[in-house]
Parts: C-alpha cells; structure tokens; sequence
C-alpha cells in the first residue's frame, strides 16, 4: 500500500520536476532559447531524472534487503534457547515466524515467544514500509529543489541526461548477459557434480543408456548405466530426417517467394508460411503422434516392414515441417538481399530465369543460406515435445528411422519430470546432457554467425 | 535467319551500297509506359552497323528505357509495356519468332555500376559461352577466355589470376571485366549504359578507347551524360528530352551545328 503510494508519488513528482526545470530554464534566459546551452527539455529531464532516479534507488535497496533486516532485528529479539540452533533449526524458525505473520498454519502448537515474534515482525516491516515512504518522498524532493537550484543557461543539462540514458542502456544489456552466464554456470556445477559419479568417458563414448538407479541396496537390477551415445545418435537421426525435409521445401519456398512470385502473392504467402512457425511445439506432437506415426506405421506395413508405432521418421518428418519456415523465411531473405544488378548481369548475357537462380543468385546467398540451415539445425537439435510425444523414449542406436528413438532433449526433460533427488546420478546425468547438447548448439551458432559476417563483408 | 515479312517494307530501308555503314537496328514509334506514366513518345531511331550510337540527355528524358527495349531488359520490369516496332537486322525483336532470351545472347548489355558475378574472373567470363553451350572443350573456353580479356584490354592485368574473384578488382578493371564478359558470348550489339559514371577519369580513359576499338567487330550504344565523351566516342549522336528523339545526327554535326534549339541549349550546358 505504502509502496504503492510512494510510486505514485514519484511519477508526480518527476512530471512536475519536469515541468518546473522546463519553465525555469526558459525564464533563466528571458525565454531566448538559443541561449541556453541544452534546449528547455533536457533541463526539464535533468530535474525530472534528480527527482526520480535517488529515490528509486533506494526503493530498489530497500526491496532487495527490507526482509533480511526486519528478520535479522526480529530474531535478535529472541531467547538464546530459540536461537541458538544450527542453520537448519534457524532456518525453522524463520519460516514459522513468517509463516505466523502471512497467517499460513504451520500444523503444530507454536511457541509464544515466536507468536510474539511473528506481530513483531509485521509491525516493524509496516514501519519499514512507512519510513520509506517519508524518506522516498524526502529524497525526491531534495533532489528536485537541488536539481532545480542548479538550472542555469550554461548547464550541460544534455549531456548529463544523455549519460544517465546511456548508463540505463548498459545495465539493461548487462542484465541479459548476466542471466546467460547464471545459466551456463547452474549447467556447469550441477554437470561437475554428475561427472564426479560417472566417468565423463563413460558418458561420452559409452553405448548403453539406461538412467534407471536402485533406490535402496537391496533393490535387483537397475544399477544405472550412462552411455550417452545413443541419445546422440538418435538426436542426430532425427536432425537428419527433419533437415532432409526442411532444407529442400524451405529453400524451393523461398526461391518461389523472392524470385517468381508476384508482390502481391509474396505479402500473402510469406506471413501464411511464418504462420507455421507460431504453432506451439506441442500441437506438432499431437500431429506426429496421432496421425502422422499412425500413418507411417501403416504404410509401412502395407509394405511388409515392420515400423513401430512411434517412429523416428513420423517424428523427424513433423520437425521438419516446424522448421520449413525457419530455412524459408530466413533464406527468402538474404535471396532477396543478392543485389538486382547480378541479375540483370545475367539476364544481359541471355540467360533465363532458372539459369539466372541456379548459377548467380543462388550461388551469391549460399553464405546466408548455409547460416540459415545452420541456425535451423541447431533449432531441431533443441527441438524436445515432438520427439517425446512421436518417437518415444527408448534409447536404441540404431540407424534405421522405422524404430523408436530418443534424443537427448527428450531424455532431459522424461529425468527431470516430477519429484526427483538431486543426489542420485540419474537426476544429475539431465545437466551433463544439457551441458553437451549447450556446447554442441553454441558451436553450432558461431559457426553461422560466423558465416554470416563473412557473408556481410560482401556486399558492403 | 528468314525475314519476317510482318513488317511494312516501309520501315526498312533498303540495304545500302557497299562501303557504307549497314542499318542493324530500328526503332520505329516506339512508345514506353510504366503503369500510366508514358516514358517514351513514339521514337524512331536508326542504329547503324559496326558505329558507336551516342544517346544524350537530362535525366530521366527516357535513353536509358530506350536502351532497354532494345534488347528487352524491360521485361523484367513489372508494369513495363512497350509499343511500337524495333527489329534487329529487319526482325521484329518483339515478334513470336524471337525470345528475349536469344535477343539478349545477340544483344548484350553493360551496365552503370560494374556488377562482376561474385565469382572467379574466368568464370565470369565463362558464364555466358557455357549457358549458351558454345565451347565444346576446355582447351575453347580457355581460348574463349582469353580473347574475350584480351579484347577487354584486361588480360595482361588479370592473366596470372583467372582464378581469384572478380569482386576484388577495381572499379575499371570490374567495369572491363564486365566488357569481356559482354563479348565473351560473341553479341552483335553491345548496349553500355553510362559505363563510365561509376569511374574515375584514367578508367574512364582506358574505356573509351576499348569502345573505339570494338567499334571495328560490334555495333555499340551507349548512353552517357558526359558530353565530351558522346564527342570522342561516338559516330552518331542522338538527343532524348522528356520522352521525345529531339534530333538524331553524325556526332560532329549534333555538337557543331545542332538544329533544335533545346539540343544546343543542352550541349552548351543551359540546362540538363
């Protein structure tokens, strides 16, 4: 509630702040504007920006460490006897103590030294909550009067604006970045953890995956075994399949959409084919397991093979069809990038159309299309809810695309699905495939970034 | 090839007396519209054999269109419909009997900017001779190569690489590789679209020379807007204004002694 009044107070006061730093640099000057070093708006940012910035920082401080503190001064409140615990006592506590003061039953007759210290907790966070907002809106006063006192005709009210931009920029591309690395790390120790238990050679070379692990000594059987290689061979037979159909659909849609078709059936056509590329994943899967495993089981059958209902083919074959517009928008557009002037080149010697694409255009946007590809490549390789619900989950090497399959996503996600023990190796071995399959789709997309620099260095 | 007999013997002259320069393309009203907007009035122009036909005039007065019907580039622009007759060696090019895609093989075209393939320079030149699949063996392309380059004046420059891309050299050297790529599928006509306005003057010098040159086996249009050039280059000289043939003439009479008061107002540079 506090909190709530405290930001709109703020956006008041940036706006008046903004408006008073306007009007006093106008009136600084007698309202000759070219005299001012920065035009009247900069100024009405500059006291805007002192108005809102110090105040939200502190808001910011305060929501990062208001609990912490309010629980550090609650808990000093407390008896030795309560407190005195090692962590995981401690830790206890607190949560009976927040517990108590959310009003959330905790299931057992609390202490009265906690139920005091749970209405002590809410009464100083509503304390905390309302000396904020005094402060806050002190601070953005004081920033204001300040910011307003300092409006002169020589201020540099532009580039102290434009520097506090520039530094709201850095800090949003940082928080990106940040993130990515935060990612990589969480892969990295828990996949550290997973090689402790299991040879990394293992793992990598071995041919036998089964994450099956015995939940007590005395269980037979399942004693685990962690050879990745068929998930990578599956992954890689699904890969293929899916490129076999998407790379030769996908480039013939683009060289239909840039090269032959009329403008008008171009603005249709293109959004119509990136309307593929919006279906959810999962609705993929309902297709390749309910009609399209079906249908190659079927003819396949009629054909005297034997196909299992959940096929590497059905399940490769829909990826590609996902992945169409992926190889078709993006090569559609580096086509179209291939300057008119090779063209007409060509056409200027008496060559026709399809000699024109095949042996010039084509040629010339190959560095774009190999990006393209390879960016699709690395979509398919992270392609997971069609495989699991179309090729299955058993984790055969096998190169025949009529068998069951599985690929390392699908075996990822089938570990970490419902209530799992961090301890055990089969939990653990879903971040020693992610690592990999991490390397794997990063090599994959500098390879194509790379590509494509190259490419750029063309034709500028 | 057989004459077609759909044109009106009207329309072309008479072959002339040996010695004199033979007509090899005609232009008879030809009219040009993009969508609505008429790009050309009706122009009627003679293109004689084996001379160097200059086309002058402000921008966007239509030479550049012109150019393009010739040997139909046009018909890679949507809403582009042309009117009227032009024939090459007394054959309608717009006739049934004749594809753009030939026309072009016996009219060849070079462009503003130099647009080399991104290709090696050898199969830059190559390019045309093998779609049209006119060396047999190896030992002809290569020969086919190199007198294409030689031509060009380009061969010394290039001859140690044939094999690195095109798209590295300079703009003049791109602009004769262009050339030889031209010749390299042995046209009749060469049209040149203000080859020289992307160079700097010693390219530009090098060009024209290699166009007197060509004079000798090629009919050459070229459009230009630099005057002293059209002087030095052509035998002919034909002024274009707002869509209109103003006045078509030997080159020294256009420059000297021009009859309509808008070619002299443009060649003394009053206006354009």
């Amino acid at each position: 509630m506090q909190l709530t009044v405290l930001l709109i107070v703020l956006a008041l006061l940036t706006v008046i702040g903004y408006q008073m730093g306007r009007s006093r640099a106008v009136a600084s000057v007698g309202g000759r504007i070219v005299e001012l070093h920065s035009v009247p708006s900069y100024h009405g940012f500059y006291v805007a920006l002192w108005a809102g910035l110090p105040a939200l920082l502190l808001f910011a401080f305060w929501g990062a460490s208001e609990g912490w503190l309010v629980m550090q001064m609650v808990l000093s409140g407390l008896p030795d006897r309560l407190v005195n615990g090692d962590a995981q006592s401690l830790g206890l506590l607190r949560a009976d103590i927040l517990n108590l003061a959310h009003g959330v039953a905790t299931g057992r007759e609390p202490d009265p030294e906690v139920v005091a210290a749970a209405e002590r907790y809410l009464r100083l966070h509503a304390l905390g909550d309302w000396s904020l907002l005094v402060i806050g809106c002190c601070i953005a006063i004081a920033g204001l009067i300040y910011a307003r006192g300092r409006i002169d005709p020589d201020l540099r009210a532009r580039n102290r604006v434009e520097r506090t931009v520039n530094i709201a920029l850095v800090i949003c591309s940082l928080v990106a970045i940040l993130t990515t690395i935060g990612i990589v790390l969480s892969l990295l120790f828990e996949a550290i953890r997973f090689f402790a238990v299991v040879n990394p050679l293992e793992f990598l070379f071995g041919t036998h995956w089964s994450p099956q692990m015995a939940m007590r000594a005395d269980q037979v059987g399942s004693s685990g075994s962690f050879g990745a290689i068929p998930l990578f061979a599956g992954t890689l037979l699904i890969t293929g399949i899916a490129m076999a159909v998407a790379v030769p659909v996908g480039l013939m849609a683009a060289i239909f959409m840039s090269e032959y078709a009329s403008p008008g059936l171009r603005t249709w056509l293109k959004p119509i084919l990136e309307v593929l590329a919006g279906i959810p994943t999962v609705v993929y899967g309902f297709f390749a397991a309910l009609t399209m495993a079906p249908f190659v089981r079927d003819v396949g059958n009629s054909l005297g093979l034997s196909v299992s209902s959940e096929s590497a083919l059905a399940a490769g074959f829909v990826m590609g069809v996902m992945i169409i517009p992926f190889v078709s928008s993006l090569s559609d557009d580096v086509i179209n990038a291939v300057p008119q002037s090779l063209r007409d080149g060509s056409y200027g010697l008496g060559a026709t159309k399809s000699e024109t694409i095949r042996l010039v255009v084509l040629p010339a946007a190959l560095p774009g299309i190999v990006a393209a590809i390879m960016l699709a490549v690395s979509r398919a390789i992270g392609e997971t809810m069609i495989v699991t619900m179309a090729a299955g989950l058993t984790a055969n090497l096998t190169a025949n695309p009529l068998d069951a399959v599985t690929t390392v996503t699908t075996q990822i996600a089938t570990l970490l699905v419902g209530d799992q023990e961090f301890d055990s190796p089969k939990t653990l071995s879903a971040f020693g495939l992610g690592l990999v399959l991490f390397v794997v789709t990063l090599t994959l997309n500098m390879v194509a970034l790379r590509v494509v620099q190259k490419y750029r260095e063309k034709y500028d | 090839m057989s004459v077609q007999t759909h044109i009106p013997a009207t329309a072309m002259p008479s072959r002339p007396a040996a010695g004199i320069h033979g007509t090899k393309m005609v232009a008879r009203d030809v009219k040009v519209f993009y969508g609505a907007k008429q790009a050309l009035k009706g122009i009627n122009l003679e293109i004689q054999e084996n001379r160097v036909m200059a086309l002058i005039g402000p921008s966007g007065c239509g030479k550049s269109t012109f150019l393009r019907c010739l040997n139909r580039m046009n018909d890679t622009i949507e809403n582009c419909r042309v009117e009227g007759l032009i024939a090459l060696d007394g054959e309608d090019v717009y006739g049934k009997n004749i594809d753009a895609v030939q026309l072009r093989a016996r009219v060849g075209m070079v462009f503003q900017k130099p647009n080399p393939f991104p290709k090696s320079i050898y199969d830059n030149i190559a390019y045309g001779p093998r779609i049209h699949g006119i060396a047999s063996h190896r030992d002809e392309m290569d020969e086919i190569v190199q007198t294409s380059l030689q031509r060009a004046g380009l061969w010394n420059e290039v001859k140690d690489r044939l094999r690195e891309p095109g798209t590295g050299l300079s703009g003049g050297q791109q602009q004769r590789l262009c050339i030889a790529r031209a010749i390299a599928v042995s046209p009749e006509v060469i049209l040149m679209d203000e080859p020289c306005s992307a160079l700097d003057p010693i390219a530009t010098a090098h060009i024209e020379e290699l166009i007197d040159e060509l004079r000798e086996n090629y009919t050459i249009v070229i459009v230009t807007h630099n005057m002293q050039q059209a002087a030095r280059v052509s035998q002919k000289t034909a002024f274009f204004h707002l869509g209109d043939m103003v006045e078509c003439d030997d080159t020294e009479e256009i420059f000297t002694n021009p009859r309509d008061e808008r070619t002299q107002g443009y060649i003394t540079g009053r206006y354009g």
